[in-house]
Formats: C-alpha cells, sequence, structure tokens
C-alpha cells in the first residue's frame, strides 16, 4: 500500500509538472511592453513554485513508503524539532515576501503611473453583451455621455449614449472593433452601462473590470502589428461567453488613415 | 475561569419519543449527525449541477431528460447553484456544525455543548434555509444566474437577467437565514471551548481538530454577521429602492434604471470580507483532522504542536486582511493591492509550516495504511497542490493575466473543495465506528479512494493549463472566442475524469450505509487513538460519558511514548510513564 500511494503520488506530481514544462496550453506570446516583466515574474514564481510542488509532493510519497509499517521497526518518539520549524519557517517567509517584492516594479509601473502624454485615447463601454470603443475626434474632447439617450437602435452613437446637444460630441466616433497604433502607449477609460464587466486582452497582458458608475483609466503599449481578440471576464449575463471581440494594432500610417476616413464619414452625416 | 457545574444548563434526560430523539433533539451528537446528513443531501445535489455543466460544455446540444438542451442561461444557473450548495451547505456544514457538532464536546470532556437549544434552533434554522434555497429552483423564471459571488449590479437589478427576480431574493434570503444559524452555531462553540473542558483538559492540551473548530468558529462570528448584513443592503437595493451597490444612470436591458449614488465595490468588499475567511472556515477543521490522523496512523506525536496551534490562529488572523486579493482587477485603488498582496502571501508561511509538520509527522513514525489514513495523505497532497497556486495569484501583477480564468477555479476547487472534501472522507471513515458502533468496509473505502485521488487530480489539475490559456470562467461555452477552440479537448478530459469520479462517490453512500447495518462491529477504539471520544462507550451514550466526568493527564498525541506498554497513551491514563516527555527530545542518532 506505501508503494501504491508512492507511486501514485510521484505519477500525479510528474504528469502534472510534465504540461506546466511543456506548455501545451500556455499563453499567447506577449505583445505589450508590459508582457515581458509580467512573463519573467511568472518564470520565477513558476520556478520556485515548481521546486516547492515536486520537493513536497516526492517527499510525501517517499515517507509514506519508507515509514510504513513494518514488525521491526518503532515509531521515533519525538515532539517535533524548533530549530527545523525555525528554519523552514524563516525561508518560506523569505520565498513568499520576496517573490511579492519582485513583482511590485512591473505592477507599479501599470498601475501607479499614467499614460504617456501622447497615448491614443480610447473609451471603452461594456453593455450586456458588446463592446463600443469611442474615439474623441479631432478636438480631442468626448462628449459627455447622457443616460436618457442611449438607444440601442440609433447606431453605435446611441447605443453608448453620446450626450447629442454637447458640442465635443458632434466628432465623437463610436465604432465596435478597436484599431490602435503600434509602439504607443493607448489610453483606455473604461466604463460599463449595467453591469460589471472585465476588459481582458490576453496577448496585451492586459485585464481590467468596467464598472457601472467608474471611468477606470488604464494604459498598455501594443509592441507588435496584427489582429488581437479580446474577451469579458466578468460574469455578466447569459450572453458573457460571447462579448469578445478584435482590437487591430496597425502602423502609425494606418492608424491616421483609418481614422482619417471615420472622421470624414462622421463629418459627412 | 468561573466555577460550574457540568450538567448546568444543558440538564436534559435521555428523551424517549421518536421526535425528540432524532427530529427536534437537543443532544449534540444527534444534531451533528443532522448536519452531517444534511450535508451529504447537498453535495449530492452540488454534484449532480457540475455533472450537468460538464456535460453542455462538451455537449451544448445534448438533450438532457426532464430538461431538454441546456440554455447559456441555465449554464450560468447551474454554476450559480452549484457554487451556493457547495460553500455553504457541504463545506461550512460538514466538517464545522457536522463533526464539530458531534465531537467537539466529547473531545474535550464535556456532557453537551454549551447551549443544547441554541444548536437545535441553528440545525433548523440552517435547514429552513436548505428549503428556500431549493424554493429558489422552482420559481418563476428560476434559480438566479449572478454567481455564488452575487456581484452587484447584476444580483440587484430584477432585469438584468433571467433567474434575477423572485430567485435571486430567495437566493438572498436563505444565504441569510444561513448566516443566522452560522452565527448561532459559532456562539455555541466558543463557549463550549471556552468554559466546557474537563479537569486537565488545557487549551494547550486540546486535540488539534477542537483547536480547528474553535478558530473556526471565531472566523464565523466575525464573518457571517457581515455577510447578513451586507444580504439585507442587497435586499433593500431590490426591492424598498435604496442604493447601496446600485450607481446612478444604469441603462439595462434599454430601460433606464432609477437608482443613484450606489457603489458596486462596496458589495464585493463585505462579501469578500466574509468570503476570504469563508475559505479558512472550510479547511481548517479539515487541517484539523488531517494533523488527527497523521499522527494516530504513524503512531508518532504531532510534530510540533504548538506551532501547529499558532499556525492555524495565524491563519485565521490573517485571513481577515487578505480580502482585497479578490478585488485586484476590480477598480480597487492599485496601492491597496500592495498591502493585500503582502498580507496575502503572509498566509503562506502558517500554510507551510503545516505541510512540513505534516510531513515531519509521517517521518520515521510507522504508517499504517487504513483508510482514514489514505485520505488524510490524500488531504496533504491536494493542500500542497492547490495551495502553490495561491502565491501566483496573490500577486497583482500576475492576477492581471490569471484573474477570473480557471487557473483560479483549479485553485480554489483542489484546495477548499477537494481538499477539504477529503478532510470529510477521512473524518467519516475515521469517526464512523464511533459514530455508528461498526466499522466501514475497508476495500469499498480504499477503492473510493484511490478513484476519487486521482479522478479528482484529472478533473482539476488540467484546469490549471486552460487558465494559463486565458480560458475564463463562467463560460457556458467556448465556440465563440477564437482563442479557446483548441482547449476542447482538454474539456473533454475533464468531463470523463468527471464521470468517474462522480461514479466513485457512489461507492462511499453505499459504504456508508451498507456499513450501518452489516458493519462488522466495532471495539471503543478500533484505531488505538488516545483522544478522550474513545474512552467511552460505542456509540456514546447520551451524556457522553456516562455520568462521569473525565480527567486529562496527558497532550492529545502520545504515542509511541518509549516504556509504556502500548504504544498509545490516552489523555485519560493516569500512570507516570505516559507523563510528560522530557522537552529536551531524544537527539535524533539514538534511533
Amino acid at each position: 500500500m506505501g508503494l501504491a500511494l508512492l507511486f501514485v503520488i510521484w505519477l500525479i506530481t510528474l504528469a502534472s509538472s510534465w504540461f506546466f514544462f511543456a506548455k501545451t496550453w500556455w499563453m499567447p506570446v506577449g505583445a505589450s511592453a508590459a508582457a515581458a516583466g509580467i512573463d519573467r515574474q511568472f518564470a520565477i514564481t513558476y520556478a520556485l513554485m515548481g521546486i516547492v510542488f515536486l520537493a513536497a509532493q516526492l517527499a510525501l510519497g517517499l515517507f509514506v513508503w519508507k515509514y510504513r509499517d513494518k514488525q521491526a521497526l518503532k515509531a521515533h518518539y519525538s515532539h517535533g524539532d524548533t530549530g527545523l520549524e525555525m528554519i523552514w519557517t524563516v525561508l518560506t517567509a523569505i520565498l513568499f515576501i520576496g517573490l511579492n517584492l519582485a513583482g511590485a516594479k512591473a505592477w507599479s509601473e501599470q498601475r501607479f503611473q499614467p499614460a504617456a502624454a501622447d497615448a491614443t485615447k480610447v473609451e471603452v463601454t461594456g453593455v450586456q453583451f458588446a463592446w463600443y470603443f469611442r474615439y474623441p475626434g479631432p478636438d480631442g474632447k468626448f462628449a459627455k455621455v447622457n443616460p436618457a439617450d442611449i438607444d440601442a437602435s440609433a447606431g453605435n452613437e446611441g447605443a453608448v449614449g453620446v450626450d447629442t446637444t454637447d458640442p465635443a460630441g458632434k466628432d465623437d466616433i463610436v465604432v465596435g472593433t478597436m484599431v490602435v497604433p503600434v509602439n504607443r502607449d493607448v489610453e483606455v477609460l473604461l466604463r460599463a452601462q449595467d453591469v460589471i464587466h472585465s476588459f481582458y486582452l490576453p496577448a496585451m497582458r492586459f485585464k481590467q473590470d468596467a464598472v457601472p458608475g467608474l471611468i477606470i483609466p488604464m494604459h498598455f503599449r501594443p509592441l507588435a502589428i496584427g489582429d488581437y481578440e479580446f474577451a469579458c471576464a466578468e460574469l455578466c449575463g447569459l450572453g458573457h461567453y460571447k462579448m469578445h471581440g478584435i482590437m487591430r494594432v496597425v502602423s502609425q500610417q494606418d492608424y491616421d488613415k483609418w481614422l482619417a476616413e471615420r472622421e470624414a464619414e462622421k463629418a459627412a452625416q | 475561569m468561573a466555577e460550574h457545574n457540568e450538567h448546568a444548563g444543558h440538564e436534559h434526560g435521555a428523551p424517549t419519543g421518536f421526535i425528540r430523539k432524532y427530529i427536534f433533539s437537543l443532544d449534540h451528537k444527534v444534531i451533528g449527525l443532522q448536519y452531517y446528513f444534511l450535508a451529504l443531501a447537498s453535495v449530492f445535489i452540488g454534484m449532480l449541477l457540475s455533472l450537468l455543466m460538464r456535460i453542455h460544455l462538451i455537449w451544448p446540444t445534448a438533450h438532457i431528460p426532464l430538461m431538454g438542451e441546456i440554455k447559456p442561461e441555465m449554464y450560468l444557473t447551474l454554476l450559480t447553484m452549484h457554487g451556493t450548495f457547495m460553500v455553504f451547505f457541504v463545506l461550512t456544514t460538514a466538517p464545522q456544525s457536522g463533526f464539530g457538532n458531534y465531537f467537539l464536546p466529547i473531545q474535550i470532556g464535556a456532557p453537551d455543548m454549551a447551549f443544547p437549544v441554541l444548536n437545535m434552533l441553528s440545525f433548523w434554522t440552517t435547514f429552513v434555509a436548505f428549503l428556500v434555497m431549493i424554493a429558489a429552483f422552482f420559481v418563476e423564471g428560476g434559480a438566479p444566474l449572478h454567481g455564488w459571488t452575487g456581484y452587484a449590479p447584476l444580483s440587484a437589478i430584477p432585469s438584468a437577467g433571467p433567474g434575477e427576480t423572485l430567485g435571486a431574493d430567495l437566493w438572498i434570503i436563505s444565504i441569510a437565514i444561513f448566516c443566522i444559524a452560522s452565527l448561532m452555531g459559532a456562539l455555541n462553540f466558543i463557549t463550549t471551548i471556552l468554559d466546557l473542558r474537563c479537569k486537565g483538559m488545557s487549551l494547550m492540551r486540546m486535540p488539534l481538530t477542537c483547536w480547528a473548530w474553535f478558530i473556526t468558529a471565531i472566523l464565523g462570528l466575525l464573518a457571517f454577521g457581515v455577510l447578513l448584513s451586507a444580504g439585507i443592503l442587497l435586499l433593500a437595493d431590490r426591492n424598498l429602492g435604496t442604493s447601496f451597490f446600485v450607481p446612478g444612470g444604469l441603462v439595462v436591458n434599454g430601460t433606464q434604471i432609477q437608482h443613484k449614488g450606489g457603489s458596486p465595490l462596496l458589495w464585493q468588499h463585505l462579501f469578500w470580507f466574509f468570503g476570504h475567511p469563508e475559505v479558512y472556515i472550510a479547511i481548517l477543521p479539515g487541517m484539523g483532522v488531517a494533523s488527527q490522523l497523521l499522527s494516530t496512523f504513524s503512531r508518532k506525536p504531532i510534530f510540533g504542536y504548538k506551532a501547529m496551534v499558532y499556525a492555524i490562529v495565524g491563519i485565521g488572523v490573517l485571513g481577515f486582511f487578505v480580502w482585497g486579493h479578490h478585488m485586484f482587477m476590480s477598480g480597487m485603488s492599485p496601492y491597496s493591492a500592495f498591502a493585500f498582496s503582502l498580507m496575502t502571501m503572509a498566509i503562506g508561511v502558517p500554510s507551510a509550516i503545516k505541510t512540513f509538520n505534516w510531513l515531519g509527522t509521517i517521518w520515521r513514525g510507522r504508517v499504517q495504511f487504513d483508510s482514514p489514513m489514505l485520505f488524510a495523505v490524500g488531504f496533504v497532497s491536494l493542500f500542497v497542490s492547490g495551495g502553490l497556486s495561491g502565491p501566483f495569484l496573490a500577486q497583482p501583477l500576475l492576477d492581471i493575466y490569471l484573474h477570473d480564468t480557471f487557473f483560479v477555479v483549479a485553485h480554489f476547487h483542489l484546495i477548499m473543495g477537494v481538499a477539504a472534501i477529503f478532510g470529510i472522507f477521512a473524518a467519516t471513515y475515521y469517526w464512523f465506528p464511533k459514530m455508528f458502533g461498526r466499522m466501514m468496509n475497508e476495500p469499498m473505502a480504499q477503492a473510493h479512494f484511490w478513484l476519487t485521488l486521482i479522478g479528482t487530480y484529472a478533473i482539476f489539475m488540467p484546469m490549471h493549463y486552460e487558465g494559463m490559456a486565458a480560458r475564463p470562467r463562467r463560460y457556458s461555452q467556448l465556440t465563440e472566442v477564437a482563442w479557446l477552440q483548441h482547449l476542447m479537448p482538454v474539456e473533454k478530459f475533464v468531463t470523463y475524469a468527471a464521470f468517474i469520479t462522480i461514479a466513485a462517490q457512489f461507492i462511499f453512500v453505499f459504504n456508508l450505509f451498507w456499513s450501518m447495518f452489516k458493519g462488522q462491529r466495532a471495539t471503543d477504539n478500533p484505531w488505538h487513538s488516545t483522544t478522550l471520544e474513545w474512552t467511552t462507550a460505542t456509540p456514546p451514550v447520551h451524556d457522553n460519558f456516562g455520568c462521569k466526568t473525565p480527567v486529562v493527564y496527558h497532550g492529545p498525541y502520545e504515542y509511541s511514548v518509549p516504556g509504556a506498554p502500548n504504544d498509545y497513551v490516552m489523555q485519560t491514563d493516569p500512570t507516570p510513564h505516559g507523563g510528560h516527555v522530557p522537552k529536551e527530545d531524544k537527539p535524533l542518532e539514538a534511533e
């Protein structure tokens, strides 16, 4: 029985570790400025927790087998060892607190510091069950949003509820696919119209809840051109699983062209 | 401590009528069993709901008898009620209210709990909460879909989704009633431990199970009051037009909502102020049981008894300062994430102490492989596996990626779900002979162990990989988001593993009821344990020790004492050889 336990515990441990090691199912390649720091912290944490995991599980399997009941063996009468306990208490304290401090700098860069001054500003609104993206237009100003103006049948602007009487709203552009230029900070202003949603961009290593009643500014910097899918990460109702879309990261040139086209469309309305 | 007559306040002779004996009983043992069977019924409800979820995830259009095809909103209802039944009516009910009620008074040498009538009331209040929760399935609109965490405004606005009407009200009312019951239970546990310990049973001679129940009761007393208040505020928001959790200017389903000024984050703070200690309410009793069993079946004193006590207390205290780690992505101040993260990491220290000490207990022991021990070893393995994903989630930097993914689902299922359930199984196999006077069938118990250990790992380990592949939780289907398509083989594997694991639980239930009537007769102390419940009759008589009060001379885990005639010294053994062993241990080379 001891041998069976050893075998099963070791097998589970090694098989589980293998898939973490082989990365058969894993994160998409990071494509934002923050990704390198986050992935590095992941790697450190995996290495340290992996060592503890292997050591603890293998020791557990080994001990139950090695100290299985045998006639000749008498259990060692001991109430513990204060010295040993001090050692592992201090070691785990250093391990866990150290791990925490190692990740602190990358967190503060993302969350304590504001976006760069030249950031592309996009207001992101979550609604059951869609995302809308608003650009301020040539005046650089977002119009007010008025709940009374929300009308999903009146196009994208209506869905977000852009106040029609606000002069800053004349040139606001609202789209369903997010487009941003590469290598520049993107400042998202997260809003929600009904319940809590969460804007999750795995390739950007980005996630933030959109909370009704709050406007939450966040930023990230895409480093590679491409189409990146985002999805909702906070339970928001029956359509939660299909509340997803595409963020297109394009060159500055393509972005300017795209924006100019949208502005022209808007002006023609 | 005040003098007290150990029979004062709970002088109730053995009842004779069926109703006073088995239904409205004041006997803590009967009440413990009532809680246990309520949890057993609930765990099967919770398991059935999870089975339906697993089926829907891999066969979305499957036709289920009596239900038809499961719709996305139905899936969310299943997960809400699965979580609710499992957390409240299983993980809170069985380890603490079930086993705690039955064995706490006996293990400290008391004839009953301090307040037997309150004890009966707390069970029947819990039962009412259970009925109200069941009723939520059957009202118009069905049960709610807002998840067991009930985040507002989804839970606060009836038009936000199917099931958010009367079903959601019943869900909140049920939880509020459950909170009241838990508060009564917690008061009773704390008073019993402080006032009713028998002569010689100092706090530092209590079995670690009692320490775990004690700290759990304190956590319950502080946490359930907050959830109760939050639930009442949520009910007021829904029905009385207040705006605690609902801000102004919301438009739901094209309709403007007439609320203003509330804060969705306030609900999260209140909920998790309860919710995180709740995790420890679920797992601490399991830790106590694992400690007791590893010592007993290794025939060796627990390694570092004092450190184990301090670790339980440490986990309990720190548990109240970490609720914010559920809210790193909520819009809460990123500065506070720093503090919450540091406190959370600090909980790793007492948790690691416990793990090391469990290993230290087995080390150089003489390990017996009876089924309670198998489950205790399984508990340690699962605790390690589930615990080590904690330091990932405790770091806000990594939580950006992992929050609300299946990595979280894997983490809490392993540690507060499966590990805690292994604690319940271990306790069942260990104490069954005392409770029913018969042994459980060992071959069936072993089959149950192997299938459940391998099965639960097969279910929950792959969920970590899915989380790393950014699979969000609470998705009824993976067909929409492109990056999730390649996870279908993993989903299938998990569902098949769930089939096997769930099937194995029927072995357990069959064994449980079969052994009650057909099991081999048990002796008073079949495991050669040392604690007080093994000194009394099997099953224990009405007042536990038959008008005698035990006197305690030793700590709880005196196994393999050199010079003692047996390899165990009962706590009540007055002979000196079991007396306190010299503080300085035998040097290690003296093998």
